[in-house]
């Protein structure tokens, strides 16, 4: 009997759960008023800003493992959680990553991101990471340059700082556009942070770097040749004879590129790798992963 | 010296829904308890013993009136050193032992912490406990309750000692030894006031005895006169198929049982009865004077009268 | 001065620990456990923050629970069930009897948040590896907690001398909660004017303050407390404490006992 009931209640609570899921996000629109919140925690907002940032990280992770594009959950949790912890920092970093990106990447909110971020800056001044999420916010979804020189900037003027970020404010002024500005600074993404979510999206758009890069300076190639000889390529074969390349030119994940009758180059099986913006078939947009998080990863 | 004098002690309690009624617990309460006796309070149940214990022991708080005990005020905390209470029923720290607790009672009379431990052994023997010292208290039964009260009520060795029902819940080995028990104190030279309803615990143990009722002290006498007296009748036993009607207009109080005839009547008619008897030519049995009993006394102080009847339902409804 | 005050108080800690109170540490330590073992897996970079935030909470939380419960069960316990005709009849004066609980109950409360602050301490040494100096100040939210449970004990005694069990264990926890917002509650008074304010000053000012006493957020994030909070903290508890526990004296003075 016992066993009997024990399991029917495991059974029961999987289901109840599976009903509920989202619901417990939900709970975060419902609370209009943050500051609310924050008095009804009775002092013990540090717990509930943990709990409630678990809650902003799992609610992530469970929408991309469903496939879902909808993310409108992510800026209310991360809100409350940063009304009732203004110094949980990660939760920062998080909403800089995945707040902004157009779905299915993020949430699609640069603004919500934005405000966030400057939430932040303005209660804890001395951490650098944030105008560094900031800069990064302006440079890549809202293509503010001069937005992300000013941030990167400030983050500079801090006694503890990341070295890369007065580069980043110099290059911003000039080199916005370029690809070793954006090289830069998604590998300071990269190593200024522990959450394996946002490295591997720093991964992913470093690789999709490399491929715009190499297809840009294919697709140049394959200009200058057309200019010397009048003609444009056949093949691969062609451009090494001419010395302009050496051996076969590969993506980042070792399949040569394909060299295309109009002269353009592309990607051999486009859709393995992500947010790449050339190189691509005409009209295709940027391929987009389906994400794990942390949590399944592990 | 008096051990006890309870001057005019009243308690009364606000009652009904809107406090404005009293209840009188107990009505002026005068009585004096000598040095050296044993006093018993007897009364039914609700009659006001518990109440006046509770007065005494600093547990309720008079509406008027005060008392003294052993010749200081009843407020001195002089007082509590002197004396030893155990409630009716009484119930203790569930998870200590018996041994632990009358040491944490010692400590609370104050007794040296040199002599305490060897006193608290030789009270459990005297009480019988000490197999169970060890053991914890919420699993004592009510009898062996009883006797941790006891024993935490004579540990520090008072000159008085209170017992509200010492007798209830034990069983007749139980009583027996708590009657034993009684009488050493009063032979130590104790004084001993407690209340029951058990009158033949009193007849066996008091010196006095007060009767109680309604919050009233209805009579005080000591026993020996109580119990010594006749009631001015007389008990004839004599063989005979009924009644004679000659005794029945003597007055008396007749009973058939087979072939016997049990009749009470005053003294006074002793004698024409037995003229009666010699003239029907009916057989004497026997003939004895008959002894009033505490039983006697008690049942009359409890009978209300007409006065008192008024009076409290007077009372009852200030 | 007054050695009954110490046996009461003794007696009350020996009440309490068979009474199995010390239990709860066995739930604490699961509680802090699981936490240490999973905070890795969800929250990178601020396992400390998480450790503190949850250990402190329900340091807290759990004490104050205890404090009412076994208050309440001490005082009202012992007048409903008769167990202080005995004590009583002995030459203990009922002040004594309250200030010995008291300092029973307290005593408790102190030797079970000792016993969880190791518990937290080695929580903290698992998930961060080793100790920082940020982590003295979490001992300066556990003296705080401390305070914390002395105000409650005392307010818990305050009920018990003349309410219900669960009346004062109510009343008790209703005043924990109201007291953790007493900063708002004051904000809330100064904006406020005429009657309704005047009221709702004197509410905000007896009201006890549990909301400086909660510094777990701050230490969580390694910051320094004042030390004039300190001071002053401590000293409103003993004031706050006391006056609690004179009114639970003045009202067990005269109370008629059933």
């Amino acid at each position: 009997m016992l066993l009997f009931s024990m399991a029917g209640v495991m059974a029961t609570l999987y289901v109840i759960d599976h009903i509920r899921r989202g619901s417990v996000a939900q709970e975060a629109l419902y609370v209009r008023s943050s500051k609310t919140l924050r008095r009804l925690s009775l002092g013990y907002s540090g717990l509930l800003a943990d709990i409630y940032w678990t809650r902003a990280v799992q609610y992530f992770g469970e929408q991309h493992h469903a496939g879902s594009s909808d993310f409108r959950l992510l800026a209310p949790l991360l809100e409350v959680t940063t009304e009732l912890d203004p110094r949980l920092l990660p939760a920062y970093q998080f909403g800089a990553n995945f707040l902004a990106p157009k779905p299915p990447g993020g949430a699609g909110l640069p603004g919500a991101a934005l405000a966030l971020m400057k939430y932040g800056i303005a209660h804890n001044p001395d951490q650098w990471r944030l105008y560094y999420n900031l800069g990064f916010l302006y440079y890549t979804e809202l293509k503010d340059y001069a937005g992300a020189a000013d941030a990167f900037a400030q983050g500079a003027k801090l006694p503890v700082t990341n070295p890369f970020m007065p580069i980043l404010a110099a290059r911003m002024a000039q080199h916005a556009g370029e690809f070793e500005t954006a090289r830069m600074l998604w590998f300071t993404t990269y190593q200024s942070t522990r959450d394996s979510t946002i490295q591997q999206n720093a991964v992913e758009h470093l690789l999709a770097l490399q491929v715009d890069e190499d297809v840009t300076r294919l697709e140049q190639v394959v200009e200058r040749y057309r200019e010397q000889t009048g003609r444009l390529p056949t093949s691969m074969g062609d451009l090494e004879l001419a010395g302009f390349i050496h051996g076969t030119p590969a993506d980042p994940k070792g399949r040569p590129y394909k060299l295309m009758p109009d002269g353009r180059i592309e990607v051999q099986n486009p859709e393995s790798i992500f947010f790449i913006t050339k190189g691509l078939p005409p009209g295709a947009a940027p391929p987009q992963p389906p994400r794990k998080t942390q949590a399944d990863s592990k | 010296m008096a051990a006890i004098e309870i001057l005019d002690l009243e308690k009364s309690y606000p009652v009904g829904f809107w406090r404005k009624r009293t209840k009188l617990a107990l009505r002026p309460l005068r009585l004096t308890i000598e040095e050296g006796e044993v006093f018993g309070f007897l009364g039914p149940n609700g009659a006001g013993k518990t109440t006046t214990l509770k007065l005494l022991m600093g547990l309720v708080f008079p509406t008027a009136g005060t008392a003294r005990i052993l010749g200081a005020d009843m407020d001195d905390p002089w007082v509590k050193s002197q004396i030893g209470f155990l409630p009716e029923q009484p119930y203790f720290y569930d998870h200590l032992s018996a041994r632990e607790l009358l040491n944490y009672y010692g400590q609370l009379s104050g007794m040296p912490a040199k002599g305490r431990s060897a006193r608290v052994e030789q009270m459990l023997a005297r009480v019988g406990l000490s197999d169970s010292a060890g053991v914890q208290l919420r699993k004592f039964s009510k009898g062996m309750l009883q006797r941790v009260g006891l024993a935490q009520a004579i540990l520090h060795d008072p000159k008085l000692v209170f017992l509200d029902e010492p007798m209830s819940g034990l069983d007749p080995m139980g009583r027996r030894e708590v009657r034993d028990l009684i009488q050493q104190l009063r032979h130590e030279g104790k004084t001993v006031f407690f209340s029951t309803h058990i009158l033949s615990d009193a007849e066996a143990l008091c010196d006095r005895v007060g009767v109680i009722h309604q919050g009233e002290l209805r009579g005080v006498g000591a026993i020996a006169e109580l119990t010594s007296g006749t009631q001015g009748k007389v008990e004839i036993i004599f063989y005979a198929p009924s009644v004679p009607a000659g005794l029945t207009s003597l007055g008396a109080e007749a009973r058939v049982s087979g072939d016997m005839v049990n009749a009470v009547l005053p003294e006074e008619q002793q004698d024409a009865a037995l003229e009666v008897l010699r003239r029907e030519r009916l057989k004497l049995i026997s003939l004895t004077p008959v002894r009033s009993s505490l039983e006697e006394y008690y049942i009359q102080k409890l009978r209300p009268t007409e006065a008192r009847d008024k009076e409290s339902r007077k009372g009852a409804g200030v | 001065m007054n050695s009954r005050i110490g046996y009461i108080a003794f007696n009350t800690f020996r009440e309490a620990v068979r009474d199995r109170v010390l239990y709860n540490l066995i739930a604490f330590a699961l509680l802090l456990s699981g936490a240490a073992i999973l905070v890795g897996e969800i929250s990178i970079d601020i396992e400390r923050l998480v450790v503190v935030n949850l250990g402190l909470t329900a340091v807290s939380l759990f004490g104050v629970v205890i404090a009412i419960f076994i208050g309440i069960g001490l005082v009202s316990k012992e007048i409903d069930k008769r167990t202080l005709y005995t004590v009583l009849s002995r030459p203990v004066r009922r002040w004594e009897f309250v200030v010995g609980k008291f300092f029973g109950l307290t005593g408790t409360l102190v030797v079970n948040t000792f016993l969880m602050a190791i518990g937290v301490f080695l929580a903290l040494l698992y998930v961060a590896h080793k100790f920082e100096k940020m982590d003295g100040w979490v001992l300066v939210a556990l003296y705080f907690i401390v305070l914390q449970f002395l105000i409650v004990c005392a307010l818990a005694l305050f009920f018990s001398s003349f309410s219900t069990p669960l009346m004062s264990a109510v009343f008790t926890f209703a005043l924990f909660v109201i007291g953790s917002l007493a900063e708002d509650l004051r904000g809330f008074a100064r904006m406020t004017h005429g009657l309704g304010g005047w009221l709702a000053t004197t509410i905000a000012y007896l009201v006890p303050n549990f909301s400086a006493l909660n510094v777990i957020s701050q230490v969580a994030h390694g910051d320094a407390v004042p030390g004039r909070l300190i001071l002053y903290n401590s000293l409103y508890t003993v004031l706050y404490s006391a006056m609690a526990i004179a009114g639970a004296v003045l009202i067990f003075q005269r109370r008629n006992l059933k």
